[in-house]
C-alpha cells in the first residue's frame, strides 16, 4: 500500500498507471465498449471504390481495408497485447527467476551449468531467435506467448542471479547458516523474500518489452494471426494503405507505444522506490 | 595479460561451439523437412528419400552435428531452399548495405543519446531534464516499425524532403539510420545521463571547477570522457539490438540488406536464411562484447584485467 501511494505521487506512473487502467478496462469489457463486432465486414465499412473510411462520426477511428471498425478491432486488440504481456512475461520471469536462484543459490556444476547456458542464450538477438521459433512452431496466441518467453526469460536470469549472489553473501545469511537453518529455509525465508522487489521492478519493466516484440512479431506477420486482433497485425494487415489511410498505421501504433510506455514508466517509478541503493542517483 | 587474453578467447570460441550446437538443435527440431521443400510437393517418395540421403538428413543426431559444425568452420551456412543459392553467399552479398545503415544507426544513436544525457545531466531536477527523460522513454517504447512508418509518412510523403525508401546515396539513408539508432539513442541518454551525474559528483571535478576552467571546458575535457566508458561495454548489445532492428527498418525502407533478406525468407519460410543469419548475429554479437573486454582496459586503467 506504501509503494502504491508513493507510486501515485509521481506524476509520471501516475500517467502509467492510468493508461494500463484504461487498456485493462477495455479488455475486459470488449464486447461492451466496442460498438461492432471486431470481425464484421461492415456493409458500409467501405466507400464505393472499396477503399477503408477515415474517422468520422459512426466509425470514430475509422475502418480498415476489409471495412471492419477499427475502434472495434483496437479494444479486442488490448486483450491479445494483455493476454501476451501478462502470460508470456510471467512465464519468463518464473523461468528466470527459477535458473537465477538456483545457479545463484545451490551453485555447483548444475549452478554453472545453468550460467554458462544463460550465457549461451545472451548470444542470440531476442528477435531472430523469435523468428525462428516463431517458423518452427505454428503460431497461434499461446504459441507466440511461449516463444517470447523462452527468448525473454535470459535477462531476468542474468538479474536476478547477480542479486541472489549478493544476498547469499550477507551477514544474516553467514548468522542463519551458523544457527544451524537447512538450506530449504533460508532459500524460502530469507532469499526469496529479498528477490521480491526485483521481480516486481523487472516483472514490470518486462511486459513493455514483450508487448513490443509481440508487435514486432506480429507485424512481420509471424505473431498472432488475422482475424484475432492484435495490434501489431492490425498495423501489418493494412501496413499497404498507410500514405492514404494513415490512421489504420497510426491510431494502432500509438495505442502500442502508450502501453509500452506506461509499463516502462511504472516500472522505472518501482525501480525508484525498491531498490535502496538507487536511492539519490535520480 | 597474454593469460586474460588467451582465457576470453577460449571463452569465446566455447560459446560459439555452443551457438551452433542451438542452431542446429533449432534446425533438428524443425518439422518442415526440409528435403520435401526442395523436392517440391509432386515428388515421389522415392525422389524425396534421395534427397533425404544425399543431404546426410537419414544420419543419427551427433554425425550431423559434426558435419554442420565441418561445413561452418569452412564458411558453409547451407543452401537457401527456394533460391538454391548458397546462404552465405547471399549474405555476403547483402552485408555492405546493412554495414552502412549499422554505421548511420551508431552516428545517430551517439549523437542524439550522448548530447541528450549529457544536456539532462547539466539540467538535473529541472523541467529541461524531465522533458528529455520522457522523450528517451517514449524513444525506447516505440516499436521501430511505427517509428520509421512515421518518418517516412511526414518526411518523405508529406513533405517529400527524403525518398520513399529503397537504396541510394545520402538521402536514402537518413530515415532509416535516424530509425533504427532511436532505440538505442533512448538507452544511451539514460546511461550517459546517470553516468554523468556520477562523474560530476568525484572531487576532480571541483578541482576542475575550482581552478577557474570554463564550464564547458570541465564538461567536455573532464566529464564527458569518463562518463564515456560505461558506453563502451554496450558495444555487444548495441550490435543485438541493430541485428534484430534491421529485419524490421530493411523491411520498412525496402533496404536491400540482411535483414530485408531475413523478412523476405520469413515470408517464404526459407529457413536456411534465417538460421544463417542468426548464426552470423551471433557470432557478430560474441566477437562485439569480445572486443568491448579487450578494449575497456585500455581506455581505463582502473579496469583490472581478470
Amino acid at each position: 500500500m506504501a509503494i502504491l501511494r508513493q507510486l501515485l505521487r509521481r506524476k509520471l506512473a501516475l500517467f502509467g498507471l492510468l493508461v494500463i487502467l484504461v487498456v485493462v478496462a477495455a479488455a475486459l469489457f470488449a464486447p461492451w465498449i466496442a460498438p461492432f463486432s471486431p470481425d464484421d465486414q461492415l456493409f458500409d465499412g467501405l466507400t464505393i471504390e472499396g477503399a477503408p473510411l477515415p474517422p468520422d462520426g459512426k466509425f470514430w477511428m475509422g475502418t480498415d481495408l476489409l471495412g471492419r471498425d477499427m475502434f472495434s478491432r483496437l479494444v479486442y486488440g488490448a486483450r491479445t497485447s494483455l493476454i501476451i504481456g501478462v502470460v508470456a512475461n510471467g512465464a519468463a520471469v518464473l523461468i528466470g527467476t527459477f535458473f537465477g536462484v538456483v545457479a545463484g543459490f545451490v551453485g555447483g556444476w548444475l549452478g554453472a551449468a545453468m550460467m554458462r547456458f544463460t550465457d549461451l542464450m545472451m548470444a542470440f538477438p531476442a528477435l531472430l531467435l523469435a523468428i525462428v521459433l516463431a517458423a518452427i512452431f505454428r503460431p497461434s496466441l499461446w504459441i507466440v506467448a511461449l516463444v517470447i518467453a523462452m527468448v525473454n526469460w535470459v535477462q531476468i536470469a542474468r538479474i536476478i542471479y547477480t542479486e541472489t549472489r549478493s544476498i547469499a553473501e550477507r551477514d544474516f545469511i553467514e548468522a542463519e547458516w551458523g544457527l544451524g537453518a537447512s538450506r530449504g529455509r533460508i532459500l524460502l525465508r530469507h532469499v526469496l523474500p529479498h528477490l521480491l522487489s526485483t521481480t516486481i521492478v523487472w516483472g514490470t519493466l518486462g511486459i513493455a518489452t514483450t508487448v513490443l516484440l509481440e508487435a514486432t512479431l506480429s507485424f512481420l506477420g509471424i505473431g498472432v494471426q488475422p482475424p484475432t486482433p492484435s495490434w501489431g497485425n492490425i498495423i501489418f494487415e493494412n501496413q499497404t494503405y498507410f500514405s492514404s489511410a494513415p490512421w489504420l498505421v497510426f491510431i494502432p501504433g500509438a495505442a502500442i507505444i502508450l502501453l509500452a510506455l506506461a509499463f516502462n514508466l511504472v516500472g522505472d517509478a518501482l525501480r525508484d522506490i525498491l531498490d535502496p541503493t538507487q536511492k539519490g542517483r535520480h | 595479460m597474454t593469460a586474460y587474453l588467451l582465457r576470453r578467447l577460449a571463452q569465446a570460441v566455447l560459446i560459439l561451439l555452443g551457438v551452433s550446437l542451438v542452431t542446429f538443435v533449432l534446425l533438428y527440431l524443425l518439422p518442415a523437412d526440409p528435403a520435401r521443400q526442395i523436392a517440391g510437393r509432386s515428388a515421389s517418395p522415392e525422389v524425396v528419400a534421395n534427397i533425404r540421403a544425399q543431404l546426410g538428413l537419414d544420419q543419427p543426431f551427433h554425425v550431423q552435428y559434426l558435419r554442420y559444425l565441418g561445413a561452418l568452420a569452412q564458411g558453409d551456412l547451407g543452401r537457401s531452399y527456394q533460391q538454391k543459392t548458397e546462404v552465405a553467399a547471399l549474405i555476403l552479398s547483402r552485408l555492405p548495405a546493412s554495414l552502412v545503415l549499422m554505421v548511420g544507426a551508431i552516428v545517430c544513436e551517439l549523437a542524439l543519446g550522448l548530447t541528450m544525457g549529457v544536456a539532462a545531466a547539466l539540467r538535473r531536477g529541472r523541467t529541461a531534464d524531465h522533458a528529455l527523460m520522457l522523450t528517451s522513454f517514449v524513444g525506447v517504447s516505440a516499436p521501430q516499425f511505427v517509428v520509421g512508418m512515421l518518418l517516412l509518412y511526414v518526411f518523405a510523403w508529406q513533405l517529400a524532403w527524403f525518398p520513399l525508401g529503397g537504396y541510394g546515396g545520402f538521402s536514402h539513408l537518413v530515415l532509416p539510420s535516424l530509425t533504427l539508432g532511436l532505440l538505442g539513442a533512448g538507452w544511451y541518454s539514460r546511461m550517459m545521463r546517470s553516468a554523468m551525474l556520477d562523474v560530476l559528483r568525484q572531487d576532480y571535478m571541483r578541482t576542475a571547477r575550482a581552478k577557474g576552467l570554463s564550464a564547458w571546458r570541465v564538461v567536455l575535457a573532464h566529464a564527458l570522457p569518463n562518463a564515456l566508458l560505461p558506453i563502451i561495454a554496450m558495444i555487444g548489445i548495441d550490435i543485438g539490438l541493430f541485428m534484430s532492428g534491421i529485419v524490421v527498418v530493411e523491411s520498412v525502407f525496402g533496404w536491400p540488406g540482411i535483414g530485408q533478406l531475413t523478412w523476405q525468407a520469413i515470408q517464404r519460410v526459407d529457413i536456411p536464411i534465417i538460421m544463417g543469419v542468426t548464426l552470423v548475429s551471433a557470432v557478430a554479437i560474441v566477437l562485439g562484447n569480445l572486443l568491448a573486454d579487450l578494449i575497456a582496459p585500455f581506455i581505463d586503467p582502473r579496469i583490472k584485467l581478470r
